[in-house]
């Protein structure tokens, strides 16, 4: 981790506001190796990892409790929110702008704040034509791609457009606006590192030689002997209709070509500057665990702030007690027994209790349901400690036997991983 | 219901987490152990599939890794290799260095090539009739969309050339209810059902493939019935909770509150699962799996996902 952090503020001499060159950033003595440290210190606070571990509401909850606990201005950048949650942000219906969850949301769920929460969800075909607007020469450039309907292919369609366009809408508003923080919910992509290269893919994209032979012989129709054999292949795969249609698209494209790399190559920086940080949120299941902990190990690799990872609805820990199981077990073997006994004192409750056959089945089905469980919560326990990375930060959430929702349920999840 | 076993191509799909791979290993697994000669195909290419049949890791070249059962990974490039040599007579053996550089630049460029090129391979294995039942242990709930609407995509944006007249042929597979459907997983968790709901709806409207089953995976068993659980209610009561540990000579309280645990899972996931029966058509049966308290995944989880999955199939 200390290699990280050094590389990572060596790049930071460009960085403007926050700490000087040079001197690391720091949390708080006495606040340091939390999560509570890394809200307090960094700008940009990128959730990422396997689906399905609650990154959406993790990410949330952080954002949630940096608002109601520090005076900082904080932006939470969802993807793909629950109804319910989106609900909760205000975001239902809002689109790509950026708003301001009201104070009366907190006061109904019994918060005061000291900072100011808002929250913008990832509309990524909004998020291109945004950048093409900006992007673009002239007008009439500017038109012309938002029309073609290879753009319209690509912004909507085209898979990795959506991890591009997360980073390039993080980049812009951290560069454009005040917030203090701004917490980042990643797209579930294929592969969770996706994200990560796709400013250096787009860069790579545009500056393509293969781009340029696209263009040429639409510019000058003057075909080379070198790419020859390109076209001949190409054009009886896809026809010199549509090849046609993606030199012009290009011949477009090229236009932004040098605002675009530079775009992508400010992006990459600011992802592997010290002021970013990256947590990896994962269940204790084997599978996602794996993931999560490829992706760390690759954050270490390519000197990126693996600031905390965070375990999610981890089951409680009297699940592994071990003189539970006993009991459990001792349970389950004399239920009739116990039954018989307990009969009485049920029956004296109400009578329709006494059923002492109902009992031992009682008996029987929560010994057995605390067994099972406790596999379970074992097997999580050995994940944990077979985990390869060790970050700063290790948090476990532990399971909540309700669903998330509301700005209160945030907070609940927040403290969880907060202190 | 048993009509799922009659098709010749089945995409698995769900949001992440949620045990797609698991299933897709568990029917393709069901379907070789009926006696059907099986391709699951990997196309997220993780290598998870292996691991559940604890097998050596796949590749493009399909493998028999358990009898009557091959499994293979995806690979574009591999694809295109294939596609060039069997369908356009182009050799491109030991030149396909620079030609997969301009496959990927074309292919990053016009979308719906490198969906394409996977369905494509897909679909000719159910044409070539080579497998009785071909899996596909398909992409993500989000993206899986873009590939199947790929053929179309392709014929609308591509006027001429062989790519486009390629595309009739994988249209008239995918869209025949008969040989192709799509099956998605999910949990009885609000965020898995929401996507189910959604992905049901695109299907229909986006894509011209069968939506034919929903899975759903990790359903905890219910411990009581409404009498049973008004008598656990009164176990946990001072009285009897302090006669239970006096008897057992233990402390039963981490038991309870794990039963107790449990009850409440079930109930939260049981709103969702109503949720989405009613929010899906009536027509599409819903399999359900139980969660498995088992140690690990691997081979021995995978038959008995499969063996749930066949009594649920009616077998």
């Amino acid at each position: 981790m200390a290699t990280a952090r050094t590389a990572a503020s060596g790049r930071s001499d460009q960085g403007r506001g926050g700490n000087p060159p040079g001197e690391r950033a720091q949390a708080p003595a006495g606040r340091r190796g939390t999560i509570d440290g890394l809200l307090a210190t960094k700008e940009i606070v990128v959730a990422c990892g396997p689906g399905g571990v609650g990154k959406t509401t993790t990410a949330a909850a952080a954002a949630v409790l940096a608002a109601v606990r520090h005076g900082s201005k904080v932006l939470v950048l969802t993807v793909d929110p629950a109804k319910r949650l989106a609900d909760a942000l205000g975001l239902d219906g809002i689109g790509n702008a950026e708003h301001r969850v009201p104070d009366e949301a907190f006061r109904a769920a019994g918060l005061k704040p000291r900072g100011q929460l808002w929250a913008a969800m990832l509309d990524t075909r909004e998020s291109w034509d945004a950048l093409i607007r900006r992007q673009a020469p002239d007008e009439q450039t500017r038109d012309e791609i938002l029309a073609n309907p290879l753009y319209q292919n690509i912004s909507g369609r085209f898979v990795q457009s959506h991890d591009y366009i997360a980073m390039e809408r993080l980049y812009e508003i951290h560069s454009e606006s005040d917030y203090d923080l701004i917490v980042v919910d990643t797209p579930p992509t294929r592969n969770a590192l996706d994200f990560l290269d796709a400013p250096e893919r787009m860069a790579d994209f545009f500056s393509s030689r293969l781009l340029r032979w696209l263009i040429v012989p639409y510019r000058s129709r003057l075909v080379n002997v070198a790419t020859k054999p390109f076209y001949q292949v190409a054009d009886r795969i896809l026809g010199t209709e549509f090849l046609a249609d993606i030199s012009e698209f290009f011949v477009l494209f090229q236009s932004m070509y040098d605002g675009f790399v530079e775009r992508s190559e400010s992006v990459g920086r600011l992802l592997s500057d010290r002021r970013t940080t990256f947590i990896v949120i994962s269940t204790l299941e084997a599978v996602p665990l794996r993931e999560a902990e490829f992706f760390a190990e690759q954050l270490n690799a390519r000197k990126l702030h693996l600031g905390a990872i965070v375990l999610n609805k981890v089951l409680p820990d009297y699940l592994r007690d071990s003189d539970g199981a006993a009991v459990a077990e001792s349970m389950r073997e004399r239920a009739d027994d116990l039954a018989d006994q307990m009969a009485p004192n049920l029956a004296a409750l109400d009578p329709v209790l006494g059923d002492s056959d109902q009992i031992a089945r009682v008996l029987t089905e929560v010994a057995g349901s605390f067994l099972n469980f406790q596999v379970v919560a074992l097997r999580e326990m050995e994940e944990r400690s077979m985990l390869s990375v060790t970050p700063d930060v290790l948090a476990t959430v532990p399971f909540f036997d309700t669903d998330i929702y509301d700005l209160a349920g945030l907070v609940r999840l927040g403290e969880q991983i907060w202190d | 219901m048993h009509a799922l076993l009659d098709h010749r191509l089945v995409f698995v799909t769900g949001k992440g987490g949620v045990g797609k791979t698991t299933v897709a290993s568990a029917f393709a697994l069901f379907a070789s152990l009926r006696g059907k000669r099986v391709l699951i195909c990997e196309v997220d290419a993780k290598g998870d599939v292996a691991d559940f049949y604890e097998a050596p890791a796949t590749g493009f070249n399909e493998k028999e890794i358990l009898p009557g059962l091959f499994a293979m990974t995806m690979d574009t490039e591999a694809s295109l290799r294939e596609y060039l040599k069997l369908q356009l007579r182009i050799p491109v053996v030991g030149r396909i260095g620079p030609l997969a550089k301009a496959f990927d630049f074309v292919a990053t460029a016009a979308p719906g090539v490198r969906e394409i090129l996977t369905v494509g391979k897909l679909c000719y294995e159910v044409r070539e009739r080579n497998y009785d039942l071909v899996v596909v242990d398909a992409p993500a709930s989000g993206h899986i969309i873009g590939q199947l609407a790929a053929p179309q995509a392709i014929n609308n944006l591509v006027k001429v050339g062989l790519i486009r007249s390629q595309t009739d042929w994988m249209l008239e597979i995918l869209s025949d209810p008969s040989q192709t459907g799509l099956v998605a997983v999910c949990t009885p968790e609000e965020m898995p059902v929401n996507e189910t709901i959604e992905l049901a709806v695109r299907v229909r409207e986006e894509t011209t493939v069968e939506f034919s089953a929903v899975v759903v995976n990790r359903v905890l068993p219910e411990l009581f019935g409404r009498q049973e659980e008004e008598v656990f209610d009164a176990l946990t009561t001072v009285g009897p909770l302090a006669q239970l540990n006096g008897l057992v000579g233990g402390d039963t309280g981490p038991v309870l509150d794990a039963a107790r645990l449990a009850v409440t899972m079930r109930r939260t996931r049981s709103t969702h699962l109503d949720h989405l029966r009613q929010s899906i058509d009536e027509a599409i049966p819903m399999l359900y799996l139980p969660y498995l308290f088992t140690r690990s995944h691997g081979l021995r989880t995978t038959r008995q996902v499969a063996a749930s999955l066949g009594e649920e199939l009616g077998y």
